[in-house]
């Protein structure tokens, strides 16, 4: 058997080799996403006092640390038996709309486009942001905004970009908002509102070009897991777990986000340090699901925005029964969530409620056990902490976002690889659609000790007996 | 008269001051600042740190400033890249014998061995950081003590004697072993002596001692063992 690695897959945050095994007639049998990076996080927490995990964790990823920050802080808020105050949780909402724009924004405009627009055989050591600066000025420009709209919001709320431990606190948050600050993000909304409306014209047209990728990227029926909202409607803070069938069913509504354990399974292999979430009630790995801005579409009666609203039903079209099954399309489900957060971030925005000062409730550790859930960018994010009677954590547990699509990465690779891998030799345009299928769930590894587009890229190639018979090497793509 | 007065030179700058005065306060007094941490106005200097060193004309040894009483015609210098390169020794130091990863720490910010650090110019240690762990002791009602963050500079010892009254704190073992203990090395819970007056919390320059829920910045207040002792009749 012959076995192909493609390692480490670039321009995804953090570090992943793919393995394709071949069989006796060269032909894809099985293909495999290995993360070899273990971070140890959950040992790292135990013994430091609870109120510590939203900082600590929130440095889980340098891309959707918000996301981290309020699930590990909801976990927080139940260990200290605290309600927040409302415009606490208006605050923090919008500072996780912030986040979703900018993940997703930097996922789609500086991750993917290059693939989208320069095409899957364009030359690997042009085909990055800054070809398509070059080429694209308009695109470039567009996601530059987006994803400096988002990071704004998240900078004028706590003052500052990448880390906000400190502004999110059990309780609530740290300084109310500002009029003037809330009057600069306003200022700014009706211009992404803009450009992320061309965008979504521009890929709804382009869709018909990528005939072959949506058929092909991941294109298989599973679960989907995420937070609705109480109507129904897309939720990214808080509400009920909802699980959907492939034909569009509801199999599993109203769940306690709290209750997780009850219905996911966390299923490990020897060789990954990824875990493998599924739904139990239907076993492993059977039990399959997906999660994230596809998942979420899925699960969701309408978004909830009138403009993302109409989005949603166009895209639906491209499904059976309003399922859309394609991972190609999570890009697709990527832009009308950005439509979405924005016009709900103007729409919090408007609403005076937001400048309230009533931000922070005082309380300590008095309940034994805390879980917190939040919509990530890239799907369901789950903090589970328990501690001593002083508040000091004797464990955790993590279900990060991205692990969740772990058994349904290994099926979308499999399905590229049958489709575009050659086994007698490497050929960059298959190589590039592999790595294009799992960037289109927009994976987040470990955390951002390395950033897009600085990675090697090496291709190692081995025979049946397990020696390497040829390697790939591109040092450092620009 | 020149029992009461002395005359010194620091950084060349000639200055008088009184016999009991230390090198620092002469120095302080004459708007010369010297780098300090376990320094504080109004307890005991305790001379441990020794980041306020100075070089003593004709001596071949540093001198802590904070406990080196001036003499006439002291010539001084607080200044040097030498007594650089040591700081900046001490401070690696101290970042790397307990766990200082100030991204993650609750003082984050309002830090006086952070501030140092910058100002020294330390990013990073050139010895090997010991990662040992230390229990917390959350048990207390209102403080935290955290070992792991823990200088040793005695600050919360001496305000806890000196100022309170009550000598709730002390150190244990020698060495890097040291650690802070409460009463005879009890849980803080069970303190019999602790009157929960929160002035160990108000002192310590890092993330050790602390209060609980509440951000650092609210409840440091260095200037306080000063307050109160000018407050006090001599
Ligand atoms: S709270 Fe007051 S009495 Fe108790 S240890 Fe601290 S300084 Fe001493
Ligand atoms: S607990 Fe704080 S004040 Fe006390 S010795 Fe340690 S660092 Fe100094
Ligand atoms: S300040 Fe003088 S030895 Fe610490
Ligand atoms: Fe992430």
């Amino acid at each position: 058997m012959k076995e192909i690695v493609i390692n480490p897959v670039t321009r995804i945050e953090g570090h992943a080799k793919v393995t394709i095994f071949l069989d006796e007639n060269d032909e894809v049998k099985e293909a495999r996403f290995q993360v070899t990076d273990f971070r140890g996080f959950e040992k790292f927490c135990e013994g430091r006092p609870f109120y510590e995990m939203p900082s600590i964790t929130s440095r889980v990823c340098g891309i959707c640390p918000v996301s981290h920050l309020l699930a590990s802080v909801k976990a927080c808020d139940q260990i200290a038996s605290v309600i927040i105050p409302e415009t606490a949780e208006r605050l923090r909402r919008l500072m996780h709309f912030g986040q979703i724009i900018q993940s997703h924004a930097l996922s789609f405009f500086h991750l993917s486009s290059p693939d989208l627009l320069l095409g899957m055989d364009y030359s690997p050591m042009k085909r990055n942001i800054f070809e398509l600066i070059e080429k694209y000025p308009e695109i470039a420009k567009r996601g530059i905004f987006l994803r400096r709209f988002g990071q704004q919001i998240i900078e004028r709320l706590s003052g500052k970009r990448i880390h906000s431990g400190e502004w999110i606190m059990p309780g609530g948050v740290k300084t109310p908002l500002s009029k003037e600050k809330r009057d600069m993000i306003l200022r700014d909304t009706p211009e992404a509102l803009k450009m992320i409306q061309v965008t979504l014209e521009e890929f709804k047209k382009s869709i018909e070009r990528f005939r072959d990728e949506v058929e092909s990227f991941g294109n298989f029926p599973t679960y989907y897991l995420g937070l609705v909202s109480e109507k129904g409607l897309l939720e990214h803070y808080d509400g009920k777990i909802r699980i959907v069938g492939p034909d569009g069913e509801i199999v599993a509504d109203n769940l306690e986000p709290t209750k997780y354990f009850e219905y996911i399974g966390e299923a490990v292999e020897p060789w990954s340090y990824m875990k493998f979430p599924y739904y139990k009630q239907k076993g492993y790995p059977a039990g399959v699901y997906r999660v994230g801005p596809l998942a979420r579409l899925n699960i969701v009666q309408k978004c909830g925005t009138p403009m993302a609203d109409k989005e949603l039903r166009e895209y639906r079209k491209l499904g059976k029964n309003g399922i859309v099954e394609s991972t190609f399309l999570y890009h697709y489900a990527r832009l009308i969530e950005i439509l979405y957060s924005v016009e709900k971030v103007k729409e919090m925005l408007e609403d005076p409620k937001i400048l309230d000062e009533n931000v922070q409730a005082k309380s300590y550790a008095s309940r034994e056990e805390g879980v917190g859930v939040a919509e990530a960018p890239r799907g369901t994010l789950i903090h589970h902490y328990k501690v001593d009677r002083n508040g000091k954590i004797i464990w955790t547990n993590l279900i990060i976002a991205t692990e969740n699509n772990n058994l349904a990465y290994n099926m979308a690779i499999t399905q590229v690889a049958k489709k575009y891998v050659n086994g007698k030799r490497l050929d960059e345009g298959m190589l590039n659609r592999v790595e294009a299928v799992i960037r289109a769930f927009d994976p987040c590894l470990s955390c951002a000790t390395h950033t897009w587009g600085r990675m090697p890229l090496s291709i190692h190639l081995y025979d049946s007996r397990g020696k390497e018979v040829d390697r790939l090497i591109q040092e450092n793509l620009p | 008269m020149s029992e009461r007065i002395v005359k010194l030179i620091i950084d060349g700058k000639e200055i008088f001051a009184k016999p009991t005065d230390t090198i620092l306060k002469a120095a302080i007094d004459n708007g010369i600042q010297i780098p300090t941490l376990c320094y504080l106005e109004g307890l005991t200097p305790h001379g441990g740190c020794r980041l306020c060193v100075v070089e003593v004309k004709g001596n071949p040894k540093l001198m802590t400033s904070c406990t080196t009483p001036v003499s006439n015609n002291m010539e001084i210098i607080t200044n040097s890249p030498k007594l650089i390169k040591y700081r900046k020794q001490i401070i690696e130091l101290l970042l790397a014998e307990r766990i200082h990863t100030c991204s993650v720490c609750i003082a984050n910010g309002s830090c006086e061995l952070q501030e140092l650090a910058s100002k020294f110019g330390v990013d990073h240690t050139n010895v090997s950081r010991n990662w040992e762990r230390f229990e917390l002791d959350m048990s207390h009602e209102r403080f935290v003590l955290d070992h792991n963050r823990c200088i040793l500079c005695t600050r919360c010892i001496r305000v806890c004697d000196e100022i309170e009254g009550v000598h709730t704190l002390d150190i244990k073992r020698r060495g890097k072993d040291s650690m802070i203990i409460v009463d005879l090395d009890e849980p803080w819970s069970a303190s019999y002596s602790c009157t929960s007056c929160g002035k160990c919390s108000a002192v310590c320059p890092v993330g050790a001692i602390y209060v609980k829920g509440k951000p650092l910045s609210e409840t440091k207040r260095k200037e306080l063992p000063k307050f109160i002792t000018e407050r006090r009749r001599r």
